[in-house]
């Protein structure tokens, strides 16, 4: 479904527009998002993920953005284009 | 110690301690998924299996209907003596327990014992490098995380025989007998005991004093007991899993050419190897006690049965993963359940990700090419945590 969505209409020809969210009632703290995208995502004193500043993916971390969303063991993470 | 009748029918009669699947679980499951999505046995006083991952998402994430007060699936299902927080706790009680465990064991956190992992796995390929050969579960990957879970502990890396044997003893020898069971949780509480002791003497900065200063929400220290159980559990579950997990990563690259000469040219793909190792050789089985009748996938549950939480299945649940059954060490998805799902996610899976991955970068760089030894034979540990046992390996001699 994802790789549909950036195959159509391509992550890298709309730089800046997409936005992440981690909901906290279902992040667990695996990290995996913190791995594959660093910049995206802080982890708090226990382990568990939110995204980084607001959100805002900046142009050319589009890939990541997915990348992360797709190793999510627990479905947390919210990829939207805005 | 009571043996049990070989398997015949796996889909009415399932047995996860049957040699079969001890040696090559993976047709088992593959049958028993095309079958149901839950399967039950008799053995074990009733214990059912969800085969996809779907199944085994959803008891994973059901605790109203789903205890953790027993995690292991045995013959015997005595009353609850010893528990070990946060693992056999349900909410409202999980939740504060592990919170306390959670700090001490985040990417940063593990991160600064790297380089004591690395010194470690240098000093195990040290001793046997020149001999052009090794076992290397026995002399490399069962040292590893016993020897770093004792640094953080703060107790000697000397007595990780002494935890090995424990291990054995609770997670193998006791799910056929009670008695050996309760003589390892009996010595190990003895063992922490002498070291609790010694730190209210004289305080130390490792992760037993941690938990000695830790205070509850309404400002009281753990009790004893909460101490013990949380000591036994890292004990316990950061030993032979990891080992093992390590041991069935060097076990495929033994025996598949081409992802080893790719790893070694392509270092920076070992993180993926390495989730897609935890994908296809996940090492833990979990356990829940059914508690209120319930349906999973179609299949009505009832209560008095254990659940058999095999998170390896899941992760080659084809549905879910595609080539499930083949190793793909650049799996790009890969939302492997190999530390499990919800609430109870592996405390120490940032640990664990710690030292497989450099245990298994120390071994290329040292040992780049090797394979298994012919005239050896491979063992899997059996039960609740797979992993070989014995693994001979041959490479060329060190110059």
């Amino acid at each position: 479904m994802r790789d549909d969505r950036r195959n159509d209409r391509g992550t890298r020809d709309m730089p800046g527009k997409l936005k992440i969210h981690v909901d906290q009632d279902k992040c667990q703290g695996h990290a995996r998002c913190k791995s594959l995208a660093p910049e995206l995502f802080v982890l708090d004193k226990f382990g568990n993920a939110h995204e980084a500043g607001d959100g805002s993916v900046p142009a050319g971390l589009e890939d990541k953005a997915w990348l992360a969303q797709a190793n999510c063991p627990e479905i947390a993470i919210d990829v939207i284009e805005e | 110690m009571s043996d049990h009748a070989p398997v015949t029918d796996w889909v009415h009669d399932f047995d996860h301690t049957d040699p079969r699947w001890t040696e090559n679980p993976f047709p088992i499951w593959d049958e028993l998924r095309a079958e149901c999505p839950v399967v039950h046995t008799k053995r074990f006083l009733g214990c059912y299996l969800p085969t996809t991952y779907e199944a085994v998402k959803q008891v994973a994430y059901d605790t109203e209907h789903f205890s953790s007060r027993r995690v292991i699936v045995r013959d015997v299902r005595p009353e609850i003596t010893s528990s070990a927080p946060p693992i056999t706790s349900d909410p409202p009680e999980h939740k504060p327990a592990k919170q306390l465990l959670l700090p001490p064991f985040t990417p940063d956190a593990t991160k600064k014992l790297e380089p004591r992992v690395r010194a470690i796995c240098n000093e195990l390929i040290d001793e046997f490098i020149a001999d052009g050969k090794c076992d290397a579960a026995a002399r490399y990957s069962k040292h590893i995380p016993v020897r770093a879970i004792a640094h953080m502990l703060g107790i000697p890396e000397k007595d990780g025989d002494l935890f090995i044997k424990w291990i054995h003893e609770i997670l193998e020898l006791g799910i056929k007998d009670d008695d050996i069971l309760m003589q390892a949780v009996h010595e190990m509480t003895e063992y922490f005991a002498g070291q609790i002791e010694q730190r209210r003497r004289h305080p130390t900065e490792d992760l037993i004093s941690t938990l000695m200063n830790a205070r509850d929400k309404n400002g009281q220290p753990l009790s004893d007991k909460h101490v013990q159980g949380s000591l036994r559990l890292l004990l316990i579950a950061g030993i032979d899993t990891t080992w093992s997990a390590i041991g069935s990563s060097l076990w495929h690259l033994a025996k598949t050419p081409e992802d080893r000469h790719r790893l070694v040219a392509e270092p920076e793909l070992l993180p993926t190897a390495i989730e897609e190792f935890l994908r296809a050789y996940s090492p833990v089985t979990m356990a829940r006690e059914v508690v209120k009748e319930t349906v999973i996938s179609g299949c009505p549950v009832k209560p008095g049965n254990m659940v058999l939480l095999s998170f390896p299945a899941a992760n080659r649940d084809p549905a879910v993963f595609p080539d499930a059954d083949k190793v793909v060490i650049d799996r790009k998805e890969n939302r492997h359940a190999a530390f499990g799902l919800g609430i109870h996610r592996c405390i120490g899976s940032n640990l664990a990700r710690m030292e497989m991955t450099v245990a298994i970068e120390q071994w290329l760089k040292r040992i780049p090419d090797f394979r298994l030894d012919p005239a050896g034979q491979v063992t899997w540990s059996e039960g609740t945590v797979r992993g070989p046992r014995q693994l001979p390996m041959l490479f060329k001699k060190a110059a």
